[in-house]
């Protein structure tokens, strides 16, 4: 049984792909901050973008584990089984394998699968069909299947969970040609970028983070409406600055910019970006940033090792070499599985003070 | 699991109460209040059985004549070592897997998660095996003649005189394929040899807008379908002819016009992805079901209890179709598994399942037309696993000789040869002749020898299809590196190959 069907009265064209171009370029162009009265819970965001989503287009279904009955493991798709029924809000048994598998074949098929993962970490259990099945698949078919289907879930750290519960995949999914990997912030973010990841023809990997779920942000009248997209491969300059460049994404953009407000108070003045997208990397929009500023910190909660971090680096020195003043900062997680105990948890994870050292230093105020 | 104060559990969450009792209850009323259309659609058509009520019945009937021979053959099936098995010391003889007791309080039933269960004090294990394997659907002996008249659909001269061409056009163009990789001219081949009959009829009872998700050995469904021998070329040369636009290796072949999804390695992926179109199908209410291959070796993947148990409870319309061919390249099926091969794993899943005399075309057409009705109709997935024998080695990188008797493939390749059974058949009721049979062979091997030429010759993929396909629209970093690759090629044309197209 369908689902309530209904155009959104604001939505007058289709979401074709030209459609959805064409929104692109006229949202970056007036892009600043999301000023308005109104503020939105992350998970409210991505429960609205879902929601819209699947009332445009019948297409559209959502998978996973305690995602119906339960209103989902994080209440992201909290009253989605009410008002579209159990066939568009589908309740898996406990295999990411079987249901990551079943959403690309039924993406094969044509439709456009939402799959959840309870946690991005489950998703080893499935990598095999995301990276084998998804990811490749309209390469090796030479344009005969594509697999647009959106994978999304919480990524990176949580609180006291452990180590096979804070593992960040922004790195291993973004080294993969062929998906497209995204990584929201705030609430503005997290709508604009799942609405566009449902409607992107590619296999998308949104990376979330749990406790970024019920924190609130600001937003406007423009991210709230039913048609909004932001588009795929650009970041976000979240705060202006002239001194120091700090890259991140997800749950750290909010400590980076707690530490540019520090910094400030020191004389330092910090362009903060959201990188938005790690893969496509907007590297025109970091190389830009470093060429003013001439130095770099970069920033994620991942392992160091091969991380997004390190490929930022790298395409800096090979794009801005002669601009940089200082070498390239790097800040990511302890090369360690995530300890439980609160203490150690802290010290594996980068804090407000290690970015806020970490810029003194690019800048030659500290050792 | 220890909660933070502000945070959410993020390790499964656990409910007061068990979760299934919870779910049971609640999902089957929401789903019996929202859904009532929906559930009464499909269990009027449950009531409509038709066809299926026959098939179920025979699984549980006697032993037929056709079993003598089944014993014969199982020899070849099961490894020397059967001393590894332990003997049961209460082995079940009836077909029914639970005994029925004189007992009381077996009248009474407990209330579980998952509806009501008789019990015993008896205590008694299910053995392990049946002591009697479970038979297999023939209609054909080996001499090519019908041993019943009953329950098989019946094949006119047309349809059986093509299925008859198409499984010797496979032959020949196995073998020839074969030999142009031994020669160098392709770089990997993989032969259906001995599978024939599986291949053409079961393409045959389907329609074509039932979605095919191949492993790799059912390049005759593709054939059947219309694919044709210099589009198979094109493909293993990786030429610009190539649908695939050389982006894999040879015999994996796709094509969307065919409802033939690109063949893919890993293993058994297409189980739960078959699961997916299925349940698609069914969203759309389409007159077509999913139909997926896998072969004995493929079973022990976790997609095939995933994909199994998925299209089960997704009630979704997919023939899982097992070619339990006796070998995964060197691994024997006793090394595979312990059960009484696949069918048996169907009831695990609460799937309905068949096994079929693999090398009989015309038992492979019914049960596999029967099984398609099923599927559609019930919408529920069905499991066929057709018993058959891998003649040819594993690939052209297998030397098969080196793990298994030379006499023992030999046998296979001459006296249980499914092409020669069914040209027997098709023979007997007139409707062949041996001058059929030299020409067609003769005008197959010569377009294929010509199709192999030809595609040897046509030029390779153009540099841009590198980046293609990637994504939907390239991305700015592939429009970049292309333009690069694209100038360098130019200005150091000595480090390219010549002929190399931009």
């Amino acid at each position: 049984m369908w689902g309530i069907l209904r155009r959104s009265a604001v939505d007058g064209g289709g979401f074709s792909a030209s459609s959805l171009r064409r929104t692109r370029f006229s949202l970056v162009s007036a892009r600043s901050y999301a000023a308005g009265s109104k503020e939105m819970t992350v998970r409210d965001a991505l429960n609205s973008a879902i929601d819209e989503e699947m009332s445009a287009d019948p297409k559209v279904f959502v998978m996973g584990e305690e995602v119906g009955q339960y209103q989902g493991a994080y209440k992201i798709t909290k009253g989605l089984l009410e008002k579209y029924g159990p066939e568009r809000v589908y309740d898996t048994p406990i295999t990411e394998a079987g249901f990551t598998g079943i959403g690309v074949g039924a993406a094969y098929a044509g439709l456009k699968p939402v799959v959840e993962f309870m946690t991005f970490n489950f998703s080893m259990q499935a990598i095999d069909h995301i990276i084998n099945s998804a990811a490749k698949s309209n390469y090796m078919s030479a344009g005969q299947i594509n697999v647009p289907i959106v994978f999304r879930g919480p990524n990176g750290a949580a609180a006291g969970v452990g180590a096979q519960h804070s593992q960040c995949y922004a790195a291993w999914y973004a080294s993969v040609p062929g998906l497209k990997v995204l990584a929201p912030y705030s609430a503005e973010d997290a709508r604009g970028l799942l609405k566009a990841a449902i409607r992107d023809p590619d296999p998308v990997v949104f990376l979330e983070n749990e406790l970024l779920y019920g924190e609130s942000f600001p937003i406007s009248e423009e991210a709230l409406d039913s048609s909004f997209c932001l588009p795929i491969g650009k970041a976000k300059i979240e705060r202006e600055g002239k001194d120091v460049t700090i890259t991140t994404f997800s749950k750290m953009v909010g400590f980076a910019l707690k530490a540019a407000e520090k910094l400030a108070e020191e004389g330092i003045s910090a362009e903060v970006i959201n990188l938005r997208s790690i893969r496509p990397l907007d590297r025109a929009t970091i190389n830009a940033s470093v060429r003013k500023t001439s130095r770099l910190v970069t920033v994620e909660e991942g392992f160091p090792q091969h991380g997004v971090c390190a490929e930022i680096c790298a395409s800096v020195v090979e794009e801005s070499f002669s601009y940089l003043d200082a070498p390239v900062e790097r800040i990511a997680g302890a090369d360690v599985p995530m300890p439980y105990a609160a203490n150690l948890e802290r010290l594996a994870l980068p804090q407000v003070e290690d970015i806020v050292r970490a810029a003194k230093r690019a800048c030659y105020r500290s050792k | 699991m220890h909660i933070r104060q502000g945070t959410t559990c993020t390790c499964r969450p656990s409910n007061p109460l068990p979760t299934n009792i919870v779910k049971d209850a609640t999902s089957f009323l929401h789903m019996a209040m929202l859904f009532a259309r929906s559930r009464n659609l499909v269990s009027s058509l449950r009531q409509n059985l038709g066809l299926s009520a026959i098939l179920i019945k025979r699984n549980h009937s006697s032993p037929r004549p056709v079993f003598t021979n089944y014993q014969l053959s199982s020899r070849v099936f099961l490894d020397p070592s059967t001393s590894f098995r332990h003997e049961s010391t209460a082995v079940e003889t009836q077909p029914d897997l639970v005994q029925q007791s004189d007992h009381e309080d077996d009248a009474q039933e407990l209330d579980f998660p998952g509806g009501k269960v008789g019990y015993t004090s008896e205590m008694k294990f299910i053995p392990e095996s049946s002591s009697r394997r479970i038979p297999c659907y023939r209609v054909l002996n080996e001499h090519g003649k019908i041993i019943s008249d009953r329950d098989f659909i019946p094949v006119s001269e047309k349809l059986a005189v093509r299925m008859y061409e198409q499984m010797a056009t496979l032959q020949v163009m196995d073998h020839i394929f074969y030999e142009a990789q031994r020669q160098g001219r392709i770089s990997f081949y993989l032969t259906s040899v001995g599978e024939e009959a599986i291949n053409i009829a079961s393409a045959a009872a389907l329609s074509p807008e039932d979605v095919v998700l191949p492993q790799y050995r059912e390049p005759g469904v593709l054939l059947w379908r219309g694919f044709t021998l210099e589009e198979f070329a094109n493909q293993c040369f990786g030429n610009k002819a190539d649908y695939g636009k050389g982006r894999q290796m040879p015999i994996h072949y796709g094509s969307n016009q065919h409802n033939y999804f690109t063949v893919s390695s890993p293993i058994a992926t297409q189980l739960p992805q078959a699961a997916g179109v299925g349940y698609a199908l069914k969203m759309e209410k389409k007159n077509a079901c999913a139909v997926t291959f896998i072969g004995d070796g493929g079973t022990s993947e976790g997609d095939f209890h995933a994909g199994l148990n998925f299209a089960a409870v997704m009630e979704a319309p997919v023939v899982f179709i097992c070619r339990n061919n006796g070998w995964a390249i060197s691994t024997h099926i006793s090394e595979q598994f312990r059960s009484d091969g696949i069918v048996v794993k169907g009831q695990a899943y609460g799937i309905r399942s068949i096994r079929v005399d693999g090398n009989d075309a015309l038992a492979v057409y019914s049960a596999v037309r029967s099984a398609r009705e099923m599927a559609v109709t019930e919408q529920r997935p069905v499991l066929i696993e057709a018993m058959t024998y891998r003649v040819g080695h594993h690939s052209t990188s297998d030397d098969s000789t080196k793990y298994r008797e030379a006499d023992e493939i030999q046998y296979w390749k001459m006296s249980r040869n499914p092409v020669n059974r069914f040209k027997k058949w098709v023979e007997d009721n007139g409707w062949w002749s041996e001058e059929d049979e030299s020409k067609l062979r003769s005008s197959t091997r010569k377009q294929l020898l010509q199709a192999i030429q030809a595609a040897e010759k046509w030029e390779k993929q153009p540099l841009t299809e590198l980046f293609n396909d990637v994504y939907d629209v390239k991305t700015k970093n592939l429009e970049e590196q292309e333009v690069g690759l694209k100038a360098l090629v130019e200005k150091q044309p000595q480090d390219y190959p010549t002929g190399f197209h931009i």
